[in-house]
């Protein structure tokens, strides 16, 4: 007990020394620490959105969006292979996509093996197992079918979701937001955190919309009745026109775009001849080419611009559009456009996303949170420091100098791995303020019952750390069990809660059981005490 | 210097002696908490059964019957509200609207409108919404997390120490969980995510009561080999009672600064946890150790061993 080896003295200055340098810019602002020299750590602990204000937003993507996006691009790239691929033409009749399964009948059964060995050629390999995207099979000798395999369509979500999480950050960024964070989320989901925004509703708006822009050319030969009860002539849809000025609110437009937003390069908020809020957009030159192609050949006839499926306006092609750039008109207000400029930017979602989850605190509540964590964290020290002196006396003192050191070294670690903090925990630090004494109340009593039973100091003092230790080692085990499940199944509030007790736990030990003893042994060694009052 | 002794020495406390009574006002406790549970169901907050809550402040304490009918009034479904604290931040609940995102946004902005004509100077501090499905995955994990929790921490304590010991505290952890669960049920305290987490805590630290005197027990089962049963539980749960005590008040001491101190929104949890503090400590001291009569442990439990010194033995408790 009394031999404390020198090492062990030298680690635990180290450890301390360690935690308040590393503890140490959490307690100044932001601010002046960013001016502080660079050899000195400057990582302060992250403050959880419902601390500092701001929203949380769960993004779903809706993954039979992407099977469907599958399909049309494997029916498209079937029927341009049969059609002029090498090796000639093949024809095919009765094409269906029905069950989410491209199926088709070839017309001369004899070139069954060709058509099928080209179509496995369309396939591809995904992933490791040597599984395709698709297979293929034949039905009745005649029919061939293609169906997606999992792995295909895994590997599709995965993909789509990859450059979802491009295409958000693009958009948030030019909302000029600060520090968003923006991670996936399991297979088809992004987290969003913005902090301190009020509002987050045109960050939503941002997030909800596609942004897939199409012009196509409207249908004029469609009467109004057929419009109206949804028959669209062949080739053509009926699509939602919100803002039509003749009231009909729907419109048929012909099914294959002129041209994408796929090709624009850039797009800003601008004004119509009318001086309302409109959107300048200019293609790129294969885009503006086709461009000045369409409305060369359509002058005098209405072209759709259609988002996401609905018709934002459709004007009359004045004169050919040869430059490449044009203007999207609408009912826009200001801040509908900037949107729509920023969506146009940043380029479409391969994927529609679905809010499922929101959280938004405001700043005010965060600050009212912080004030109140802090000063109950102050109370919960000062009652617990008072309750372990009155009751242990010299020990309590080092159990509270134990207590410090441990509070210091949790801010540390914290700093270190930029762990967020979150109301539950700073529910977690108090926690830990009130249970990290536990290990030196074990140590404690059993000093005393040692002592009861008349034993030496020195004798007590020893059998009193070395029974406690293991009871403590069991206890926090145990603890550690549960936080570990609290962070692999807890989400936001709950895992930041779990971060700051699993930290607390393997802090305490070290605090309460080995400084204290560094302590106590020095104590001994030095004042050689003959009475121990504890 | 005369230090504070919250727990005389030698406490001689006939602990096992009451464990009938004790067993049923378990029994009692944890049916009763089943019935209310299921009977009342717990007050789910939209993290588990998906929906919308905007958290309000009025610059004035506001009826609720006013305000509820004012929103009924939207035709935006049934709000549920609830106070949050004092009588002038109110919780607005609401079923989540059918549609998109926007159609959430409409109902979010209606109510805020209609409160604001209404209450001038309300601000908006929360808003929340949670989809039916994420709720579902909420419950299911939150679930897991607590049965996962149990199982390994009883397992721990089998290997650690017998199997008698991990049925004894799984059984206690199962009371405890229980309990807390039925005093939501009877508080019509909301029950959310946080809660979830206070639950896991308290199983966490209700264990750490029982791993503390498990040990004595196994410490005095090898040291005391002829002791009968019933004797030494009552002198190991005698001789861990200081610590007991004095954890339980320390943990009491910084949970309850928390609670009077750390502001609405964890309420509810550190609520939970002063509960499960109280709780465990029942537990720890008449199911788990109590239980272990029952379940059969003796000194031939951990084996033979070699004996400490004789007079030990009979030096036993007069120090």
């Amino acid at each position: 007990m009394l031999d404390f080896p020198r090492w062990k003295i030298w680690g635990i200055v180290i450890a301390i020394l360690f935690g308040i340098v590393f503890a140490l810019p959490n307690f100044f602002p932001e601010a002046s620490v960013a001016r502080w020299p660079s050899f000195v750590p400057h990582s302060q602990i992250n403050l959880g959105l419902d601390l500092r204000g701001g929203s949380h937003i769960l993004l779903e993507a809706d993954t039979t969006d992407v099977a469907k996006q599958r399909l049309g691009v494997i029916e498209e790239s079937v029927r341009s292979e049969l059609r002029q691929g090498e090796g000639g033409r093949i024809d095919i009749g009765d094409v269906s996509t029905a069950g989410g399964k491209l199926s088709f009948m070839l017309r001369d059964p004899g070139q069954l093996d060709k058509a099928v060995e080209r179509m496995r050629s369309l396939t591809r390999p995904v992933g490791i197992t040597g599984q395709r995207d698709w297979d293929v099979n034949v039905v009745d000798g005649s029919r061939i079918v293609l169906s997606p395999t999992q792995s295909g369509l895994n590997s599709a979500v995965d993909n789509a979701m990859q450059q979802a999480v491009e295409v958000i950050r693009r958009r948030i960024d030019q909302l000029g937001t600060r520090e968003p964070t923006i991670i996936r989320q399991g297979a088809n989901r992004i987290v969003v955190q913005v902090p301190g925004l009020q509002n987050p509703e045109a960050l939503k708006l941002l997030l909800g919309k596609t942004a897939k822009l199409e012009f196509k050319m409207v249908n004029v030969s469609a009467s109004a009745q057929d419009v109206a009860q949804g028959r669209a002539p062949v080739g053509s849809e009926i699509i939602p026109y919100p803002d039509d000025p003749r009231g009909a609110g729907k419109i048929a437009v012909e099914r294959r775009p002129v041209v994408t937003g796929d090709q624009l390069i850039d797009a800003s908020v601008g004004q119509d001849q009318y001086g309302a809020p409109a959107v300048n957009f200019r293609f790129d030159s294969a885009g503006g080419r086709r461009f000045a192609r369409a409305t060369q050949e359509n002058t005098g006839k209405p072209f759709a611009i259609v988002l996401d499926g609905k018709v934002i306006s459709a004007p009359v092609i004045n004169e050919p559009i040869l430059g490449g750039a044009g203007i999207i008109s609408g009912n826009f207000s200001t801040d509908s456009a900037n949107q729509l400029a920023i969506m146009l930017r940043s380029g479409k979602l391969p994927v529609a996303l679905k809010v499922v989850e929101e959280r938004t605190v405001g700043p005010d509540l965060g600050a009212d949170s912080i004030r109140s964590g802090v000063i109950a964290s102050i109370v919960a020290t000062a009652a617990v420091v008072v309750f372990m002196l009155v009751t242990y006396g010299r020990f309590g003192v080092y159990a509270t100098v134990a207590l410090a050191i441990n509070l210091i070294l949790i801010m540390a670690i914290m700093s270190i791995f930029g762990a967020t903090l979150t109301l539950p925990g700073i529910a977690g630090f108090v926690l830990t303020i009130g249970a990290a004494v536990d290990a030196n109340v074990l140590i404690n009593e059993r000093i005393r019952e040692e002592q009861r039973k008349g034993r030496s100091i020195v004798h007590s003092v020893e059998t009193g750390y070395k029974e406690a230790t293991r009871t403590i080692w069991d206890a926090n085990v145990t603890n550690l069990i549960a936080a570990v499940i609290m962070i692999a199944f807890g989400s936001g509030p709950v895992k930041g809660f779990a971060v700051v007790l699993t930290i607390g736990i393997a802090t305490s030990v070290f605090t309460a059981v080995t400084i204290t003893r560094a302590i106590v042994a020095h104590w001994l060694r030095v004042k050689r005490p003959t009475e121990l009052v504890i | 210097m005369r230090l504070l002794k919250l727990v005389p020495d030698n406490t001689q406390f006939r602990f096992v002696r009451l464990r009938w009574v004790a067993f049923t006002l378990t029994l009692l406790l944890t049916l009763s908490s089943v019935a209310l549970l299921a009977t009342r169901g717990l007050n789910m907050g939209v993290d588990f059964v998906g929906g919308l809550m905007i958290e309000t402040g009025f610059e004035q304490p506001v009826k609720l019957d006013t305000l509820r009918s004012k929103i009924n009034h939207l035709g935006v479904g049934e709000a549920s509200l609830q106070q949050f604290g004092n009588d002038r931040t109110v919780a607005i609940r609401l079923p989540l609207p059918p549609g998109d995102d926007a159609a959430v946004q409409a109902v979010v902005k209606k109510v805020q409108a209609a409160v604001v004509s209404d209450y001038p100077g309300a601000s908006f501090r929360r808003v929340d919404t949670v989809s039916g499905k994420v709720s579902g995955e909420l419950i299911s994990d939150g679930i897991k997390a607590v049965v996962l929790a149990m199982l390994g921490i009883a397992i721990y304590s089998w290997f650690r120490f017998e199997w008698h010991f991990g049925v004894s505290t799984l059984v206690a952890l199962f009371h405890d969980v229980v309990v807390t669960l039925g005093f939501f049920s009877l508080t019509r305290m909301e029950f959310d995510l946080n809660i979830v987490a206070a639950i896991l805590t308290i199983v966490g630290y209700s264990l750490n009561d029982k791993i503390v005197i498990d040990d004595r027990i196994r410490e005095n089962l090898r040291k005391y080999r002829k002791m009968e049963i019933g004797e030494l539980i009552d002198l190991s749960v005698n001789e861990t009672l200081p610590r007991t005590v004095m954890t339980s008040l320390s943990m009491v001491l910084a949970l309850g600064s928390l609670l009077l101190l750390g502001g609405e929104v964890i309420r509810g949890f550190t609520a939970a946890m002063l509960l499960g503090i109280v709780i465990g400590t029942y537990s720890s001291i008449y199911v788990s150790s109590s239980l272990l009569i029952s379940l059969g442990v003796g000194s031939q439990t951990f084996g033979p061993k070699e004996e400490k010194s004789g007079a030990e033995r009979i030096a036993k408790r007069q120090g």
